[in-house]
């Protein structure tokens, strides 16, 4: 596609900064340990702050250049020059990579602002002694920040998979903060392990691109993927998908991002919400040359997209853990966004657009649920929440805002970018139109449901908290959080009433981004014409809001959660099985393989190793009894030694 | 004398020998030291002795290394003086020099009154042990200094040893090397038994192993009429002389020499008198003979007997063989640590004999290399042993060592390194040592050889791995020993050994060109 890439130069030469900042805030921070306890989370905002600056700067000076010039490298050093194997680091300055920059270094820097508060309130309760903890934890956020960087700035494969990697790392690292619960820190394994399944995906699939075209570079392997074979292209795009599943908890391997939930909140919304969790769809929108080849891989996305977004929709309406069900959510639309990958051409732009939004407003509905659990002595459990709309107004009412974007109320963020690829999907041909198109909508629907409920359990209705004592003994007193907690949440309120539409509006996103995606295509003519969709979409919703408003609005809510139910509500509060579905696929054959070699290595390997040794051991006891202390002995052996020599050397001439 | 039986038919032309005390000037310097050191003994107080002896060794090195290091600044092949008798050429002044550095950190823990109260040694050698007498004198805080000038003449004959260019010298330097060593053995202040007993060992076997050398040097004088090496190698060269004399006296006479470098199977004394001996004296045998022995062998094998070397190489060959496989396999069952080190020494033997057979330059630099850095990696190492205490003296049980780090971390930390050094891990001298012998060994075409080496390095690195198990991952004694903090003298012998081990571990390059420097003069 992109048969020559201009250098970067002026501004945009600049770029390594974007980079350079956020990383050497984490080299300082880790370094400077508990010394960085008075300064650590300033330092640590502003190297964000500061390259959000840089990533404008970047974007303002691409946005006065000509399309054609949009698309521009800066060349960094040569990072593996081994033979055959050439790979330099370089960043690749697009319309997409430069979209996510603002997006990670926009959000990360409200985040970083949000930390500030939100840590230094969690360690004095937690720990008491406040701000011990905190600068690790910017160390860590900064870590990420500069790992996903190098992930959407990358100009080359395995750039990106370093990215990939560091920001598993911090995910991780940042996963399993609260090292003193074992829920953390099973939490973090779960992830870890999860995510090497869909690593290895996208390792082998890099390897695949290096055998056939002996280069992992962008450039060329996208001007040159015509020359894989149609097999290949189809093992590609189904690894880079299982790269794609595991990074961004996609089924079969979505289990990791609910149970991510146990890190500090701040991270939930950050890395397991806005940026990280997207980045398969990054993966799948970047490598688009070689999906636009293929259309049976394109169809393998397509149906893991919607199977995900269905799963999501169902378990969210089942859990009553504040961010477990925000958790789903995230899931179930990021579904959205990898079923809009999935379409080609005529949804690229679409899936982007929807993870700009839901950037946005997830979020904010994680910063909401944050500020909530804040006041609330870091209670999780909605049924016990209700009511707080009045102690909390201005993460009521930005919460609201976050919640209606997500649900596609008129006019808001998610309206508009995701009642797109609902429309999209219902394009294609045929059965597909039916299928994919269906589900999303009734996906739409289940949403409404979902949200709704949250929203009902947790802002309205009576305050069942009263009568209740937190986990530690202590009486709920709700109240509003600081000033560096609330600012941030009512700026992503703004961008999730306002961003949809400044980025529809006459097709801004999408036409900004043809030098990367190529143009956005009008779908075909589905089987319902798309105004009727739009009106489908609303009113599904609609109807979703009201059922949740008839069952959990109008009565009162116990305390402790009905423990005789319908099957598919137990299916749902069991993660529909998938636990057990990967334990069964994953980890049993896991076991058996280790139980197997284990018993190889004791019976064959260790019966060799030990029997040498026992053989030694033996030789040396049985050969000490030699060493009798008496010198006659001694004079013997050294005379037996001589006559043997002697007689060696002699012999040896006849 | 010497003369007169280097030339056959000299009678008539007996005449002095040219004798160059330039080049001469480290060896008679420590002989006229040892010298010295007998009159301070027997005209000084008994207090003052041992300050005494204290300044006269160390000026002794000071002005045996200046004039060394002069020596190297000129002459750059070497050259032969006393009729031919010494042979000072670039690996005899490494040999002495390597053997002054090496003497004179022993001479440090021998030197050293504070990890010891009053010394490693006996205050009065006469008084027979487990005597009333002894246990008084077993508090007594003076020493025997004697163990100064005893140190100094087995010094000098070590030095005479690794010169000696002719078999009767070379006999000479030998007695005179090992007699003050036995005597130096039984002079220990506890456990008085154990030490005579492995002085009285030492002496009878070592005489039994000069007789070996002596008939050796008998019958090759037979048959080569010629007591020098270059006589003999002279005469090897094609000659319709009997070869049984050749063959009879070259084995007696390395039987001789493979004994004092306590090779197997003429290694029996090596543990009992390691263990016996006063771990100073046990340091400066562990160091300084074996660098001496083979010294000697590589000269004796690569100017006498190159060019009849493929009728003996296989015999070597079984008995470097035998060597590591006896040092690796009993080192395994060993609980004293003293011992243990005596079974590494004697693996190690046959590592360096594997050096010495392959008969070129590269063979040649690497043995003397890898002498080098063995020598100050066992001076540490016994360095160590000497302060991990209790109330009956030294604790070398390995039971004893349990959970050492837990209580001394510096010296478990130390010893643990000087350990990997032995057993030859990267980033220790032990390791560059290693394989640079193996690579000449290689080149000689000793493939076989240089696998069993192998085999038994990684069996051997089993005991030392096992030592540091114990004192990191066990629980410690309770009634443990404890770490004596050392004086000024042992800490700076242990510096000496830790950090020439870690420099030739990572900076090799220096010492090897020395060591490559030239060959033999003869």
């Amino acid at each position: 596609m992109t048969e020559h890439v201009a250098q970067a130069t002026g501004i945009a030469s600049w770029a390594w900064l974007l980079i350079a900042f956020p990383a050497l805030g984490a080299t300082i921070l880790l370094l400077a340990g508990k010394k960085a306890r008075g300064w650590g989370h300033l330092l640590g905002s502003a190297t964000v702050i500061a390259s959000f600056a840089v990533g404008l700067a970047t974007f303002l000076d691409a946005v006065g250049r000509s399309p054609e010039e949009r698309v521009r490298e800066l060349h960094l050093f040569s990072w593996i020059p081994v033979q055959a194997l050439q790979v330099d680091f370089g960043l690749r300055l697009d319309p997409l990579s430069l979209v996510f920059v603002l997006l990670i270094t926009g959000v990360g820097s409200l985040i970083h602002i949000y930390s500030i508060g939100y840590m230094a309130h969690d360690q004095e309760h937690r720990v008491g002694k406040a701000n011990e903890e905190r600068s690790r934890f910017f160390a860590y956020l900064n870590l990420f920040v500069s790992a996903m960087l190098i992930l959407v700035l990358g100009n080359g494969f395995v750039t990106l998979y370093f990215g990939w990697e560091g920001v598993g790392l911090a995910s991780y690292l940042l996963i399993a903060f609260y090292q003193h619960r074992p829920a953390a820190a099973t939490a973090a394994k779960k992830a870890f392990l999860m995510n090497r399944v869909g690593d290895l995906g996208l390792a082998i699939a890099i390897f695949i691109m290096f055998n056939r075209l002996g280069t992992t570079q962008y450039t060329e392997v996208f001007s040159r993927a015509g020359e894989f074979t149609q097999p290949e292209l189809l093992a590609i795009a189904l690894l880079l998908l299982l790269g794609a599943c595991g990074k961004s908890g996609q089924f079969p391997l979505q289990a990791w991002l609910p149970d991510a939930m146990e890190g500090p909140t701040p991270v939930s919304a950050l890395i397991h919400a806005a940026t990280m969790v997207t980045a398969g769809v990054y993966l799948i929108a970047r490598s688009n040359p070689i999906y636009n080849l293929t259309p049976d891989g394109r169809l393998g996305v397509v149906i893991i997209g919607t199977i995900t977004l269905l799963i999501g929709c169902i378990v969210g309406c089942a859990y009553d853990d504040f961010k477990k069900v925000l958790a789903y959510s995230t899931v179930s639309q990021i579904g959205y966004m990898i079923l809009a990958v999935g379409l080609g051409p005529i949804g690229y732009a679409l899936g982007i657009m929807h993870l700009l939004t839901h950037g946005f407003f997830k979020a904010g509905l994680f910063l909401g649920a944050g500020s909530v659990m804040h006041g609330m002595n870091d209670e999780g459990n909605i049924r016990k929440m209700g009511g707080l709309r009045k102690h909390m107004p201005i993460t009521f009412v930005t919460w609201t805002l976050g919640y209606l974007a997500l649900i596609g109320f008129p006019f808001l963020s998610g309206y508009y970018s995701k009642d797109a690829i609902i429309e999209a999907a219902f394009s294609q041909e045929g059965w597909r139109a039916w299928v994919f198109g269906g589900a999303a909508l009734l996906g739409a629907g289940l949403t409404a449901f979902y949200m709704t409920r949250l929203f009902l359990l947790v802002f309205m209705g009576e305050e069942r908290w009263k009568k209740l004592k937190s986990a530690d003994g202590r009486d709920y007193h709700p109240h509003e959080s600081p000033l560096t907690m609330t600012v941030p949440m009512i700026i992503l309120a703004i961008g999730s009433v306002a961003v949809g539409f400044l980025l529809s509006k006459g097709n801004t996103l999408a036409t900004w981004l043809e030098p990367a995606l190529g143009e956005l295509q009008e779908g075909g003519h589905g089987p319902i014409p798309h105004e009727i969709v739009g009106w489908l979409v609303l009113a599904l919703s609609a109807l979703g809001a009201l059922t949740a408003y008839l069952i959990h609005g109008r009565k009162s809510v116990a305390v402790e959660r009905p423990l005789k139910v319908a099957f598919p509500i137990r299916a749902a509060r069991n993660d529909l099985y998938a636990n057990a579905i990967n334990e069964a696929i994953f980890a049993r054959p896991g076991t058996w393989l280790t139980r197997a070699l284990v018993f190889v290595d004791n019976k064959g390997v260790d019966g060799v190793v030990l029997g040498s040794a026992a053989l030694l051991q033996g030789s040396s006891s049985r050969l000490r009894r030699m060493q009798t202390g008496f010198v006659r002995s001694y004079a013997l052996s050294m005379l037996v030694g001589s006559v043997i020599v002697m007689a060696a050397l002699i012999l040896v001439r006849f | 004398m010497i003369s007169f039986l280097a030339q056959p038919g000299g009678l008539d032309a007996l005449q002095a020998p040219e004798i160059d005390y330039w080049a001469m000037a480290p060896l008679l310097i420590v002989l006229g030291a040892a010298c010295v050191g007998v009159l301070v003994e027997a005209f000084l107080a008994k207090p003052q002795r041992w300050p005494v002896q204290v300044i006269l060794t160390v000026l002794t090195f000071a002005f045996a290394g200046l004039t060394l290091g002069l020596r190297l600044t000129k002459d750059p092949k070497g050259l032969t003086t006393v009729a031919g008798a010494l042979s000072i050429d670039r690996p005899a002044l490494f040999l002495w020099g390597t053997l002054l550095a090496l003497g004179f950190g022993a001479m440090l823990m021998i030197a050293d009154r504070s990890v010891e109260p009053g010394g490693s040694f006996v205050a009065s050698a006469a008084i027979r042990p487990g005597t009333i007498q002894d246990r008084a004198q077993a508090g007594q805080h003076g020493m025997q200094t004697e163990v100064f000038p005893l140190a100094l003449f087995a010094l000098a004959g070590m030095m005479t040893f690794v010169a000696a260019n002719d078999l009767l010298t070379m006999f000479i330097a030998l007695e005179v090397m090992s007699l003050p060593l036995y005597l130096m053995c039984g002079l220990a202040r506890r456990r008085r038994l154990i030490s005579q007993e492995a002085a009285l060992k030492y002496f009878l076997l070592g005489a039994f192993a000069s007789a070996f050398f002596l008939y050796g040097l008998a019958l090759l004088y037979g048959y080569a009429q010629s007591v020098k090496l270059a006589d003999i190698a002279e005469a090897t060269g094609g000659t319709d002389r009997s070869d049984t004399l050749l063959y009879a006296g070259f084995g007696l006479l390395l039987v001789g020499l493979l004994f004092k470098a306590s090779v197997g199977p003429f290694h029996t004394w090596t543990p009992d008198v390691y263990q016996g001996a006063p771990t100073p004296v046990t340091a400066f045998m562990g160091a300084c003979t074996k660098v001496a022995a083979f010294g000697a062998i590589l000269r004796v094998l690569q100017v006498a007997f190159k060019a009849s070397s493929w009728e003996w190489e296989y015999v070597l060959w079984a008995v470097a063989i035998v060597s590591m496989a006896i040092g690796a396999i009993l080192g395994i069952t060993q609980t004293d640590v003293k011992r243990m080190i005596a079974y590494s020494s004697i693996a190690h033997a046959g590592f360096l004999l594997l050096g010495s057979i392959a008969l070129n330059h590269d063979g040649l630099s690497s043995t003397l290399f890898y002498l080098l850095t063995y020598g100050f990696t066992t001076l540490a190492a016994f360095g160590v042993v000497s302060l991990v205490r209790n109330a009956d003296g030294e604790a070398t049980h390995l039971s004893q060592w349990a959970g050492l780090a837990k209580r001394s971390p510096l010296v478990a930390a130390v010893f643990s390194f000087l350990l990997l050094a032995l057993a030859g891990i990267p980033l220790t001298s032990g390791f560059i040592g290693k394989f640079v012998v193996f690579r000449a060994a290689l080149a000689e075409g000793m493939g076989p050889l240089v696998v069993v080496a192998l085999i038994a390095s990684a069996v051997a690195a089993f005991f030392y791995l096992r030592v540091i198990v114990l004192m990191y991952f066990s629980e410690p004694a309770a009634d443990g020993p404890a770490v004596s903090v050392p004086g000024a003298f042992t800490t700076a012998a242990i510096t000496l050994g830790v950090v020439v081990t870690l420099l030739l571990g990572v900076l090799p390059g220096f010492a090897l060109d020395w060591a490559g420097a030239a060959g033999f003069v003869f």
